[in-house]
């Protein structure tokens, strides 16, 4: 099954607005001065002014509107076809219900709706705030639906972010185990509940993270994480932006928060940065150790006669499809790439795997004999670091797999790599049996949750 | 084993409490401990307030303890051991007393957690006996307030008598029980009473339990409260409640009551008591 860990990856500004007539727009709302605080999303129809938007590559026929299978006996609910595999229609179903003008959500503090489906399955992703912009406090989940109805939460971790929320409800589900399957969502508002309790969260994955920076390389709170208590007493988990938290640094001469939240550095030296959500403090903490001015690579020396480039900025370089393919289901890794004196840098956060992709097309580098990166790790490097790189060889069919493809992996460890410099990485070609149509460098990590990438060539 | 059915009669009893809730919803007990619509005076005679240093056992002069594992867990199959070490049952140092459940295999047990009573030391005969508890949380976690008749080791339970003043199921928050364990109506035939906090939780904040006692009758509050009176007339058995009871504090983990803990139970979890405090009626 084709999970999905990252909307925003399967194209949030490629919605396609499916116009239903049963969205309709409340005159009593219209160009109201204030937010709504309309807490309904959909009762025994659409609320006023909600509408749907199917996502890139979702069934278009997966959602409507059923009066046959309603929670409490409602007049209506609405029912979601999830296709089978390989459906001619979408592979999978989903899309987001938002409304035009925000709603003011800052009273409230869950999502909550009754949902149901024909055989037990798991909705893989299903919470509010995507709509159109930022998506800044979008929070989702998983659940475990069956076939009775049962009621669920998505918390608002801090209502007092949502005065202008326009992303109401969102989902998408693939075929359990190839199969497809029915369910249905009903009764869905926002409320104020007492029934979840003891929130807790987490920044840069709970640890105490200390982290190398500059002033004009901006740094954010990353691998966040929250779990609110349920009604039956267990604690469920919640995927929340990082824009819930509101942060304070404890060296105000080296870091300050601005009013958008950001962190802003400032000054030379360290600070302590927590997260809190709601006034609750979140495990973990970033420590910034801000440097002085900060040091590109080491300027390659190559004539560009003898070398391929993939990225940097002292050579013409070839087409390259992607420097992050956001591969789903299990990559975390996020690109906050940067440019800083001219110099264009990668920033890989929340690194586990990453690919960088050059297939149109592949690179010939049959005269080519090693592959040169530099690479600056901003944190410190643990006994148990390491970095696995894959250089492959896509074959005479010119694209990854087809079982034509090559590979070479080279091994890099704690005694290879050094924190706070720039560390010059070059790779032999000389094992790998093909390298006429070279396409793709996969990096693997363990324990090296960010590196800054550079001067990325092949060359002899 | 301390089953909830509910009776006919605690239906009754249940019919005739909804009328009184909404008569005392408002009526505070007061500071003195009087309860202003059953107009009763009371005076404190005994309490404890847990002031402390963060760390200490409580007052050896007002606690004692249950140990290890009773037979078959205390005779609910609990799947706890009692210890008296700090890790489960201390001061906080801000004015609590504070009774740990752990996942911790001790002494044959996968579970360690605290058990206190006034037995030996203290016992009440009628008055008003309260607690300001803010209660733990999970699957099989099965906090109680409760006394126990003075007399147990001469005539055993449940002829001894037992006052339930607060149990409730970690995986339900939302509701606790009140029961009274007689000769007669113990165990899945207790009189039993729950109340549903409706949109909040017991574990979310600390709520006032208590009990109004006298000759015939025991009335079981939840804060302002009201929400069961029972008399002598309306349990299947003898009244044993015209004697001295002591107190008994604890978390048990699993046992018939609460069943038990899953792996979405969350450890350790902490039952805080702000306060334990008699009265007598003036």
């Amino acid at each position: 099954m084709y999970k999905l860990n990252n909307i925003k990856a399967i194209g949030l500004l490629a919605f396609i607005i499916v116009a239903l007539a049963a969205c309709k727009p409340d005159e009593a709302d219209f160009k109201s001065p204030s937010f709504s605080n309309n807490p309904d999303v959909f009762m025994d129809d659409f609320s006023s002014g909600l509408q749907y938007a199917v996502f890139q590559g979702a069934s278009f026929s997966a959602f409507d509107v059923t009066s046959e299978v309603t929670y409490g006996g409602s007049a209506s609910a609405m029912r979601f076809a999830v296709p089978d595999v390989n459906s001619s229609d979408g592979s999978y179903a989903g899309g987001t219900f938002f409304v035009g003008d925000g709603r003011d959500l800052s009273e409230y503090n869950t999502l909550s709706f009754y949902a149901k489906a024909t055989k037990s399955a798991t909705i893989d992703v299903i919470g509010f705030g995507i709509s159109f912009g930022e998506d800044l406090y979008e929070v989702s989940t998983s659940i475990d639906v069956n076939t009775n109805w049962k009621k669920y939460y998505i918390p608002i971790p801090d209502a007092s972010k949502l005065s202008s929320e326009k992303g109401l409800l969102h989902f998408a589900e693939g075929p359990e185990n190839g199969q497809g399957y029915t369910f249905w969502l009903d009764e869905i508002k926002f409320e104020k509940t007492g029934l979840l309790a003891h929130p807790k969260s987490t920044i840069m994955g709970g640890d105490n993270i200390v982290k190398l920076a500059y002033q004009g390389i901006a740094v954010n709170i990353e691998n966040v994480s929250y779990s609110i208590n349920q009604p039956d007493g267990v604690f469920k988990d919640y995927n929340i932006q990082p824009g819930y938290f509101s942060l304070t640094s404890g060296n105000e001469s080296v870091v300050q928060i601005d009013a958008d939240n950001k962190i802003k550095i400032v000054g030379e030296g360290l600070a302590l940065i927590r997260g809190y959500i709601d006034g609750v403090e979140a495990d973990g903490s970033l420590t910034l150790n801000v440097q002085g001015s900060f040091s590109s690579a080491p300027t390659p020396t190559y004539d560009q006669a003898n070398v391929v480039s993939l990225y940097s900025d002292h050579y013409n370089n070839v087409p390259v499809d992607f420097f992050n393919g956001y591969w789903e289901p299990f990559q975390t890794t996020r690109s906050e790439d940067f440019s800083i004196n001219g110099d264009n840098i990668l920033n890989y956060v929340e690194f586990n795997f990453v690919g960088n992709q050059f297939s149109n097309p592949t690179v010939d580098a049959s005269a080519m004999t090693h592959l040169h990166l530099d690479l600056f790790i901003p944190v410190a490097v643990q006994s148990s670091t390491s970095l696995n790189i894959t250089i492959r060889d896509f074959g005479p069919d010119g694209t990854d797999g087809g079982g034509d493809d090559a590979d070479i992996i080279e091994s890099f460890t704690d005694l290879d790599l050094t924190s706070g410099i720039w560390n010059s990485l070059d790779i032999p070609l000389n094992g790998l049996s093909s390298k006429n149509a070279l396409g793709l460098l996969i990096y693997e990590g363990n324990e090296l949750p960010n590196f800054f990438l550079d001067n990325v060539f092949f060359y002899n | 084993m301390k089953y909830l059915i509910l009776t006919k009669l605690n239906k009754q009893i249940f019919a005739t409490s909804i009328a009184f809730m909404f008569a005392v919803c408002f009526t505070s007990c007061d500071k003195d401990g009087s309860s202003d619509f059953l107009d009763r005076e009371y005076n404190l005679i005994w309490s404890d307030e847990f002031v402390g240093q963060y760390g200490d056992l409580p007052d050896s002069s007002k606690w004692t303890y249950d140990l290890g594992t009773g037979n078959d867990g205390w005779g609910n199959s609990e799947l706890q051991t009692y210890r008296d070490l700090p890790d489960n049952v201390s001061l906080d140092g801000l004015g609590n007393l504070v009774i740990t459940a752990m996942d911790e295999a001790f002494g044959g047990s996968p579970f360690t957690s605290g058990r206190v009573k006034t037995q030996g030391l203290f016992t009440a005969k009628y008055g008003r006996v309260e607690a300001n508890i803010k209660i733990p949380f999970g699957p099989g976690i099965w906090p109680a307030f409760w006394m126990l008749g003075s007399n147990i080791d001469e005539v055993s339970w449940p002829q001894c008598g037992e006052i339930d003043i607060l149990e409730a199921r970690g995986q339900a928050p939302s509701i606790m029980y009140g029961s009274l364990h007689g000769p007669g109506y113990s165990a899945g035939t207790a009189v039993t009473e729950a109340y549903n906090l409706g949109n909040d939780r017991f574990d979310s904040d600390f709520h006032i339990y208590a009990i109004e006692w006298g000759e015939d009758y025991i009335d079981f509050f939840v804060d302002d409260i009201l929400y069961n009176q029972v008399t002598a007339e309306d349990v299947a058995g003898e009244w044993v409640y015209n004697n001295s009871f002591f107190m008994v504090l604890n978390v048990a983990v699993g046992g018939g009551f609460a069943g038990f803990p899953t792996t979405g139970t969350p450890f350790p979890q902490r039952m805080l008591v702000d306060y334990v405090r008699v009265y007598k009626e003036i």
